[in-house]
């Protein structure tokens, strides 16, 4: 519909009425609403400008591209969490569907670079996308259904290597190699891939209708959205993400690691809920997400720094310390929007 | 016409699904008996038994308590790492004596509970966020509190809860029968098992009938977390080492599952507790028997999902009523 | 406003007809052969009290539900929504009571949802907002749209609710109960809005309660009652008495003979002294304004008014089950502290809700443990259930009840409506309560129960207990009640003592013009008395 025909259907509504203009924020609702959406990159500011006071190594470009390269392709599942969450739905098959990923490239390598790309994906959204039916159609909780996915895909890719026992290597020389190479590569990928999707969250019609559901799926119904439609693709969606993710991480690291991706799937949910989209649905951001990804990244460093001697027990604490801070703040301040 | 000879089979259909949910589970266990003694008549022998019980003490604990927060329209999803957390203490304080150690282990337990249970009833966040940031937090304590590496246990204490038989049936199994039995025994005698489930079925009408909702709420979510610190303590008295990083891992998806397959609905209102150990015992011999016969374990796990998917259907069903 | 898609409609053409609707649920007739038209232009009051089958006809208009029988025409075409959103391409919009939309996105989104303005494929969002703007500008509202919809007061929600509906080249537009939730101030606003609407030949129609309200705004009435229509008409020179009237289904040349409920007329011997519960000013946000009522030890009080008077919430304020802003409950002249439902039922007080579904039994469970549910607590030691006090107990009220089930084991779900009202009855009096509110206690039983019922809070008022009545049911109201306190607006409008209790004073209390206080019809005063209100609510 194009504007001028929208403008044409409204009707002049009632123009001698004394407006109502209805009361301006308050204080605490304008508190809220910016903790809300600012409050991860306040605190992201602010601990990288610690760090680099702190550390002289760490606004190293050396670090910094280790940060960026070594972790760029996992940020993605925390971009198809963000879709999935805000739905009010969440996707614990993420991390599984990551290690799937890479083992299934690293096959598909086997016989060429674009079944390289393409054999992870097409089977990664399938995953999704059975994932996306269940929880729409069937009407199965979500969690339940991607922990059941979660174990399924695990069990998926230890039947294809073998119970681990065989590793695929990605041939030397394919181009599909190179792609997880270096700093620049990984980053461009991922920040596009990041764009693409603050576009498709904030900018289609799609994008609004996971919003709405996740809002209020009776209403989004009323309202005319095509409710289990969109969530078949955005379970779709995510699956995809996540089989690509691990696709370029297989890339990056030349094999099909099966061990891998344990737990990621709560890394990237801690990042997502850092970065302020509400872990009951309705509001999701992909520059919080962006955000988290980042805040964590950094304390990760920070302690891989600072607290080597405990390895990485520092960072799930945190992460859940975290999450759990963050989900009680949340819960607050929208208790305190509705007083 | 129609409309005539549709209603009956409707009936029928529900009625089978009723008797599938509640007695499912039983008539699924004994085909799965006779299939394995079929297979493999050495699967009735007593080490045979004794193998499986170790294995199967830990989940049915754990799944107890898993049993009664999904009976209050709830679930646990700290549950794992509570079994870490409990795993990370005993050797941080196994000079106090395995009995000091214990009890620290399970106060650790509660504590989580309580943090997850206060989380759900006080502040009001739903069940599945509250335990899933106590998830990755206390695993991630555990993990700090132990190191990277597993750290072995040498107390004749724990060892023997872990290893010990009586009566030819692990120590570790009498545990979890009696823990079974004193959950059976709460649910159908006490108060507390009976404001439970009525919370779980309909808590408006329980608040309205003045009953204490968030009391109860906050114990349940404090008894699962005892429940599994308990199964932690036996995990590392059996594996004679505390290693949390592995342990624990992916055991609220097999308590959730151990619950589910037992006929109790994740609608709440309801908590099979007999259900709940049959099953457990349904799950671990079906891996059992996959195992034993030489397939991968790679094939268990895609079946193990596909029984989570079919029984959730099965049980969503009747919770539209 | 665009051309009509079909031809002009003539003014007394109905641009939205239904024609013999029947609608059945499990055997329970909602509408019996209703037909109901509507013209292009007009504001169309659509009234009846609970369970008269206004939101069933509502919900069959706009495909919802499907009829078992009869047609719904627009513009002279008959018509069969599948669901709300053929109805609404069709230009049948409804706007509920609850606001439907999303709450954290902003108000233009809310707006535009799913019909956004897009550029290159894109939302076009600058073009959103300034379209979201000047359409809300005309409604009165000015906020800036890219705010979250819930940082809006309801009003202006409820008129981003309405803009959006009207922007789908509505041709009638449903509007359920809108004005529940509203200040005086966007009552009037939207009002306006109406009006302009009117005149733009789209049909309304408007549910509500309120009395002035309809008469304020609406053109024609049509009254529903047990499902079938018993009046339409204009509405200007329709007087209130006769409009209750026929809402409650009592002719007021009817004098009804005493004995149509099981009452025992001859009214309880208070006991006089202190009120076993008194409740002072209990004010809730735009529920309850400053009321008071006490109940003595073995008298029956009702509590009169029509549908969304305040009954329920007065209930549910003095057990503290809803939060009140003010007021105070005294049970045998001892303030409760402590407002809720646990604490007042420690003081004696108890309630049998009105919902019995929701907020009754515990459907899974059986009889007996629905019994001694609250007084579980009672019945045990150390926490362990005496499976003995509880079968005496559950025996006990099973026979003096007679209520009907295979054994005490029964599940509660699988009784019938009566025998569930009377389990809940018995989880109440196994408590010794002071004081029984008793929530709609008749309501979706069948007769022989309803007789039982009745005759069973008589004899508990002669055994002195303080007995709070509400009840739709008129004659159940006056020939149970020794005292009626009557409601309107979630105000205290009426006392009827002795000989007063007889339903024409009620009905006249109801009717009545609402003193200078209250409302009014015509808009000048009403906005003049609204302003009032609001001083009154501060």
């Amino acid at each position: 519909m194009s504007s001028s025909t929208l403008n044409r259907t409204l009707p002049p509504g009632p123009a001698a009425q004394p407006a109502e203009s209805a009361q301006a924020p308050t204080l605490r609702e304008r508190i809220s609403y910016q903790v809300q959406r600012r409050g991860a990159l306040a605190v992201l500011v602010l601990v990288a400008a610690l760090a680099s006071a702190l550390s002289p190594t760490f606004p190293t470009w050396s670090n910094i591209s280790s940060i960026l390269g070594n972790n760029a392709f996992v940020w993605l599942l925390a971009l198809a969490m963000t879709f999935v969450i805000t739905t009010g739905g969440i996707d614990l098959s993420v991390g599984s569907l990551y290690a799937l990923g890479g083992v299934l490239a690293a096959r598909g390598a086997q016989t060429g670079a674009w079944a390289a790309v393409l054999l992870p994906l097409v089977v990664c959204a399938a995953w999704g996308a059975v994932q996306g039916l269940l929880v729409a159609k069937a009407r199965m909780a979500p969690f339940i259904v991607t922990l059941a996915g979660l174990l399924g895909a695990r069990g998926l890719l230890q039947a294809i290597t073998n119970e681990g026992s065989t590793t695929y290597l990605v041939p030397q020389g394919s181009w599909f190699r190179d792609l997880g190479q270096g700093t620049w590569t990984p980053v461009l990928i991922v920040t596009a891939l990041f764009v693409l999707g603050w576009l498709l969250l904030e900018r289609t019609r799609f994008g609004a209708s996971l919003t709405a559901i996740g809002g209020n799926e009776t209403a989004s119904r009323l309202l005319g959205l095509p409710v289990d439609r969109a969530k078949v693709l955005v379970y779709l969606l995510s699956g995809t993400l996540a089989g690509m993710a691990g696709a370029l991480g297989g890339s990056r690291l030349g094999s099909g690691v099966t061990t891998i991706g344990l737990g990621y799937e709560l890394t990237a949910i801690a990042s997502v809920v850092i970065g302020g989209t509400l872990l009951t649905g309705g509001f999701g951001s992909v520059g919080g997400t962006v955000c988290g990804v980042l805040l964590l990244a950094v304390i990760h460093n920070l302690i891989d720094h600072y607290f080597s001697q405990y390895g990485s027990a520092f960072t799930d604490a945190v992460n859940g310390g975290f999450l759990a801070a963050v989900v009680l703040l949340q819960t607050a301040l929208s208790r305190m929007r509705r007083l | 016409m129609s409309s005539i000879t549709w209603a009956p089979e409707r009936v029928s259909r529900d009625r089978l699904l009723r008797w599938l949910q509640d007695y499912g589970v039983y008539g699924a266990l004994v085909v799965l008996l006779v299939v394995a003694v079929a297979l493999n008549t050495n699967f009735l022998s007593a080490s045979n038994w004794r193998v499986q019980l170790f294995q199967l003490a830990p989940t049915l604990l754990v799944a107890l308590g898993m049993a009664l927060v999904i009976g209050t329209e709830g679930i646990d999803l700290s549950v794992g790492a509570v079994i870490a957390l409990a795993a990370a203490a005993i050797p941080l304080y196994i000079g106090y004596g395995p009995w000091a150690a214990i009890g620290i282990a399970l106060l650790l337990g509660a504590a989580s509970g309580i943090v997850g249970g206060s989380m759900v009833a006080i502040a009001g966040v739903q069940p599945i966020v509250a335990t899933l940031s106590l998830m990755i937090g206390v695993r991630g304590l555990a993990n700090l509190m132990n190191g990277d590496v597993a750290k072995p246990v040498g107390d004749s204490t724990l060892l023997g809860l872990g290893e010990n038989t009586v009566l030819g049936v692990p120590v570790m199994a009498w545990i979890a029968l009696a823990a079974a039995a004193v959950t059976g025994l709460v649910m159908r005698l006490t108060t507390f098992g009976r404001q439970l489930v009525a919370i779980g079925d309909n808590r408006p009408a329980s608040r309205l009938a003045g009953l204490p909702v968030r009391r109860v709420l906050i114990t349940v979510y404090v008894v699962s977390g005892v429940l599994s610190a308990l199964a932690g303590v036996l995990i590392v008295g059996h594996g004679a080492e505390a290693d949390p990083a592995n342990q624990g891992l992916s055991m609220e998806l097999n308590a959730i599952t151990a619950v589910v397959v037992g006929g109790t609905p994740l609608t709440g209102g309801r908590v099979r507790v007999l259900g709940t150990v049959a099953g457990a015992l349904f799950m671990q011999l079906i891996t059992a028997v996959l195992t034993q016969h030489n397939v991968h374990e790679s094939y268990t796990q895609i079946v193990e999902a596909a029984i989570i998917c079919f029984a959730v259907y099965a049980s969503r069903e009747r919770g539209t009523r | 406003m665009p051309e009509p898609p079909e031809p002009a409609a003539g003014a007394d053409s109905p641009v939205l007809e239904a024609v013999g609707l029947g609608k059945s649920f499990a055997g329970v007739r909602a509408l019996r052969g209703v037909d109901f038209s509507l013209r292009s232009g007009e504001v169309h009051a659509l009234v009846g009290e609970n369970g008269a089958g206004k939101s069933t006809l509502i919900k069959v208009i706009t495909g919802v539900y499907r009829p078992d029988s009869g047609t719904v025409r627009l513009s002279g075409a008959p018509r069969s929504f599948r669901n709300p959103l053929e109805a609404q391409a069709a230009g049948i919009s409804t706007i509920y009571q609850e606001v439907n939309l999303i709450p954290l996105m902003s108000v233009a989104r809310n707006l535009f949802l799913g019909r956004e303005p897009r550029r290159f494929g894109l939302v076009d969002l600058r073009a959103m907002n300034r379209l979201a703007t000047e359409t809300l500008s005309r409604y009165g509202v000015r906020v800036d749209v890219t705010r979250p919809l819930h940082t809006l007061g309801l009003g202006a929600q409820q008129m981003v609710a309405l803009a959006r509906a009207v922007q789908l080249e509505s041709r009638v537009v449903i509007m359920d109960e809108p004005t529940s939730s509203l200040e005086p101030r966007e009552v009037k606003t939207l009002f306006s809005v109406i009006s302009a609407l009117r005149s733009q030949g789209i049909a309304v129609v408007f549910v509500s309660h309120r009395l002035d309200e309809l008469y304020e705004i609406c053109d024609r009435v049509t009254v529903l009652r047990d499902g079938a229509v018993v009046h339409t008409g204009e509405l200007a020179g329709f007087g209130r008495l006769e409009l209750i009237s026929l809402m409650l289904g009592r002719e007021l040349s009817e004098v009804r003979a005493e004995g149509a409920t099981a009452f025992d007329t001859a009214g309880h011997a208070a006991h006089g002294g202190q009120p076993a519960l008194r409740a002072t000013g209990l004010e809730m946000r735009h529920r309850l304004h400053g009321v008071s009522l006490d109940v003595h030890p073995g008298e029956v009080v009702g509590l009169g008014g029509l549908l969304g008077a305040g009954r329920s919430e007065t209930a549910k304020a003095i057990i503290g089950a809803l939060p009140t802003d003010g007021g105070s409950v005294e049970v045998d002249g001892k303030r409760l502290h402590q407002r809720s439902p646990a604490s007042a039922m420690r003081a004696g007080v108890v309630m049998l809700a009105e919902d019995r579904k929701a907020e009754g039994i515990i459907p899974s469970l059986s009889v007996r443990e629905n019994i001694v549910l609250a007084a579980l607590p009672r019945m045990s030691r150390a926490g362990v259930v005496s499976a003995k006090k509880q079968d005496a107990v559950v025996k006990l009220f099973m026979d003096r009840l007679r209520i009907k089930a295979s054994s005490p084991e029964q599940r509660v779900s699988d009784l019938s409506g009566g025998n569930q009202q009377k389990v809940l009855l018995a989880r109440w009096l196994c408590m010794n309560p002071k004081v029984l509110l008793l929530d709609e206690p008749t309501r979706g039983i069948d007769v022989g129960a309803k007789a039982e019922v009745q005759a069973l809070i008589d004899e508990l008022a002669r055994e002195g207990l303080a007995v709070l009545l509400i009840s739709s049911e008129l004659e159940e109201l006056i020939e149970g009640s020794d005292r009626i306190v009557v409601l309107k607006e979630g105000a205290v409008i009426g006392r009827l003592d002795g000989d007063e209790v007889t339903e024409e004073r009620l009905m006249r209390t109801l009717a009545a013009e609402a003193p200078s206080d209250a409302s009014d019809s015509s808009a000048v005063e009403a906005h003049a008395e609204q302003t009032g209100d609001e001083e009154r609510e501060r």
